[in-house]
């Protein structure tokens, strides 16, 4: 398409920018999400974790394996119907199905991913404390080299686990039906209809996000746990000199951290489907958010993951990329150069973080 | 003194031997010279290499669990699968030319130099005479190179860019998978029909050798039929949420999208395309489409409910209902109790096929297989008569038209077959202006 004629027709109208800022906001609720969880570890542990976009990874396999568990049927053999090799076929019958009736074990079944939530919270929760406990805590005192080459080989590690159980493809973890099909967001805003069509479940995702980091938020700051924990992130020594077991609490935020990313991931489900390299996706991006955002800025790595977010949808509209081709592939990387250029320490950076 | 004439006779001694050793095969065999990894012994080693880590790992599996079972049956284990219904009768299920098949695997990783260099070990260190296998056409492309280069054959798996038998030919290399061209061929006349010729596209599609040549080929095959395309988007591989993409769609006044994606690409596209509704819309007064051209059964299975109705082409289903497909699905199927995919499909009859192809020849040697495949008309392997066309090497056979299944049963039958596309009508020249610019060049037999 010829420049000039992308600014004529289609393209820089209203609607189609307003779609651009829904999808970006979108992709930058995952990014926040997972941008948070690792600062909240950089933060209170001084641990570079790349084995957080693995953690989102597990939460995206908890609605899977929740799904599963939900479906796990017996078998029983038709004679009447036959399989691909000719013998009578095996049908499949969930035990929920069997057990609540088909209206009651099936709604169960379709709602099976805000279920994970309540599935993933616990799990993630242990998989974060096993993590700390087991592995994490012994590179605290470590170089920032090796706690990156640790983690990003414990992510690789649970890839590999994760692939041995569940395969290689992607595997279909539906939204409910409910949540299903697209929403004319246009009416909603004051526009014509079938102007602004949007999915349904990303809008829920988004205010989902929105939703966790209120609550992280309100958590460090209302709280006497969050209390304590951000002043152990402004002064560790100090805390720990007044006689308050600070590494516990540390403990648990990477526990909630994890839960974090877990959640991410489990809302995520699905968006696309899940498949077990997804983590390592997320993962480059959401270090650059953090960069952007300030190493160490909770507010930082939230507004960055949502304004890299938006600036990646603008760059992969047509108009965009006509005037400057391939701009959808490097944008990110473009805007993280400007910031550090300008901005050493990022959009919300502290002095002294990362700077001993 | 003595030792002098000790030296002397052994010299002699062993100047016949060489003498006669040098002159043994020009006397016993046809041609005259060596080549690369003849075998020795009692056995023949095979090369297959397929994905067995990253993305594609399932697709790999599936190749080397087919490419197994026709090591078996080769070896005249099993039920003999296809050789009961092979046109060609060399094979006897006594290995290949009485020397029994084991074989090596290596692991692309669908990445080219891995896939080079997983090719490269098996062909110096295991001695492989032929590599085969593999899921992608960049790696097909990489390691056809390489083989040429080395002096073995190459049997490609999975690969679909017109490249691999266009641009990129090569004399060593062999493909039995269709193409884009021939997708595209396929698929027109069936979405003419079901949809109209008046019709607005828009592609998206994935930017590599693959992406680009069935871009062009559907592009080609939709507009003879009286489409438009309105744009086309080139996506980054790497991309895995396309709801950017995809929005812009919404008012361009298309009533079709083409997703010219693969894997990971297609499922994640073709999701997020339904999720924003794409398929409930009516634009110009029509009902908006979707059209996956290249389907895989594993990655449609990764899409789950989003492929119903969704038009594609393939090179093979198991669904097929002659005696090669029966008999290749009732092996297949009693071995590892699931129904073959395609490119598990592709990678058996390649292997059969080269086979057969040195019994034919007589030799291992790859310029005695090359003459064999060259111009070879075989029949029951599932695809109806089929021609290894000497001028480019590639297969021409009947191809496949696919739906996503309205009320699939299980995880196998997401996709059915709305039309088997006759050979005739998918064939080109060989000079065709997508194909141009390759050459086969001189066989190579390593020597």
């Amino acid at each position: 398409m010829h420049p000039a004629r992308g600014f004529i027709d289609a393209g820089f109208t209203m609607d189609a920018i307003i779609l651009q800022i829904l999808n970006g906001l979108d992709k930058g609720s995952a990014y926040a999400l997972i941008a948070l969880g690792l600062t909240l570890i950089f933060g209170t542990l001084g641990v570079v974790n790349f084995a957080h976009g693995a953690l989102f990874m597990l939460g995206s396999f908890c609605a899977v394996t929740l799904q599963k568990i939900l479906s796990l049927s017996f078998t029983v053999e038709d004679p009447s119907q036959k399989d691909f090799l000719g013998n009578p076929l095996k049908v499949d019958t969930p035990y929920i199905v069997s057990w609540f009736g088909d209206a009651t074990g099936n709604a169960i079944l379709n709602w099976s991913v805000p279920l994970a939530i309540l599935f993933a919270i616990p799990v993630m929760l242990l998989v974060g404390y096993v993590m700390e406990r087991g592995l994490i805590k012994h590179f605290y005192k470590r170089p920032h080299a090796d706690q990156i080459l640790v983690t990003f080989g414990l992510a690789i590690v649970i890839q590999e686990i994760v692939k041995y159980f569940y395969g290689a493809n992607p595997i279909p973890t539906p939204a409910p039906d409910a949540f299903r099909g697209s929403v004319d967001f246009g009416v909603l805003i004051g526009f014509a209809q079938n102007e602004i069509i949007y999915p349904y479940w990303r809008l829920v995702y988004f205010l989902f996000s929105a939703l966790i980091i209120s609550a992280v938020f309100a958590f460090l700051r209302f709280t006497t746990f969050g209390m304590v924990v951000r002043a152990g992130m402004a002064d560790r020594e100090t805390v720990g000199l007044l006689g308050i077991n600070i590494d516990k609490r540390f403990t648990i935020m990477f526990g909630i951290a994890a839960a974090v990313a877990g959640l991410a991931g489990v809302m995520y489900a699905p968006i696309n489907s899940p498949n077990y390299h997804m983590g390592m996706d997320f993962l480059v991006l959401s270090f650059v958010v953090v960069v952007v955002g300030g190493m160490g800025s909770l507010p930082g790595a939230v507004l960055a993951g949502f304004l890299l977010g938006i600036l990646e949808s603008f760059a992969s509209m047509n108009e965009v990329k006509s005037l400057i081709p391939g701009i959808d592939q490097i944008i990110i990387y473009l805007v993280a150069i400007i910031i550090l250029l300008t901005r050493p320490r990022g959009l919300m950076g502290r002095k002294g973080v990362m700077e001993e | 003194m003595s030792k002098f004439q000790m030296n002397r006779r052994t010299l002699i001694k062993s100047g016949t031997a060489i003498g006669a050793g040098l002159a043994l095969p020009t006397i016993f065999t046809s041609s005259a010279r060596a080549y690369l990894n003849e075998p020795k012994g009692g056995t023949v080693t095979l090369g297959f290499n397929v994905p067995q880590t990253g993305p594609y790992a399932d697709e790999g599996l599936d190749e080397l669990r087919a490419q197994e079972l026709a090591v078996q049956h080769l070896n005249g284990e099993g039920d003999g699968g296809m050789l009961n219904t092979f046109s060609s009768k060399a094979l006897k299920g006594n290995g290949i030319l009485g020397k029994k098949v084991q074989f090596v695997s290596g692991d692309t990783q669908t990445k080219s130099d891995a896939a080079r260099a997983s090719a490269k070990s098996m062909i110096e260190k295991d001695g492989a005479i032929m590599i085969n296998g593999g899921s992608s056409s960049g790696v097909a492309v990489a390691v056809q190179g390489l083989c040429q280069e080395a002096g073995v054959i190459f049997m490609a798996g999975l690969t679909h860019s017109n490249d691999t038998t266009g641009k990129d030919r090569k004399a060593n290399g062999f493909r039995h998978f269709f193409n884009a061209y021939m997708s595209g061929a396929a698929l027109a006349p069936v979405l003419a029909k079901a949809y109209g010729t008046d019709r607005r596209a828009y592609h998206l599609t994935a930017d590599y050798t693959w992406g680009w040549t069935q871009q062009e080929s559907i592009a080609t095959a939709t507009e003879a039929m009286g489409w438009e395309t309105v744009n086309n988007v080139l996506t980054p591989l790497a991309s895995t949420d396309f709801s950017s993409y995809i929005a812009p769609v919404l008012n361009s006044g298309a009533d079709v999208l083409i997703l010219n994606h693969y894997g990971g690409n297609m499922v994640n596209s073709l999701t997020n395309a339904v999720q924003f509704g794409l398929r409930d819309k009516m634009v110009n007064g029509k009902q908006f489409e979707i059209i996956v051209p290249l389907y895989s059964e594993l990655m449609a299975a990764g899409a789950g409910a989003n492929v119903r109705g969704v038009y594609g082409s393939m090179n093979w289903n198991w669904q097929l209902q002659d005696e090669g497909s029966k008999a290749f699905v009732k092996s297949f199927g009693e071995k590892y109790g699931r129904p073959p995919s395609n490119s598990a499909h592709t990678c058996y009859v390649q292997t059969l096929l080269y086979a057969d192809a040195c019994e034919r020849a007589g030799t291992f040697d790859p310029c005695g297989v090359v003459e064999a495949l060259e111009g070879f008309e075989f029949d029951g392997m599932g695809n109806g008569p089929t021609l290894y066309r000497a001028d480019d090497h590639q297969c021409f056979k009947d191809v496949l038209v696919m739906k996503g299944a309205d009320n699939p049963t299980n995880e196998y039958d997401t996709l059915e077959i709305v039309e088997v596309t006759p050979r005739a009508q998918v064939e080109y020249a060989p000079d065709h202006p997508m194909f141009a610019g390759g050459e086969l060049g001189k066989c190579n037999s390593g020597a």
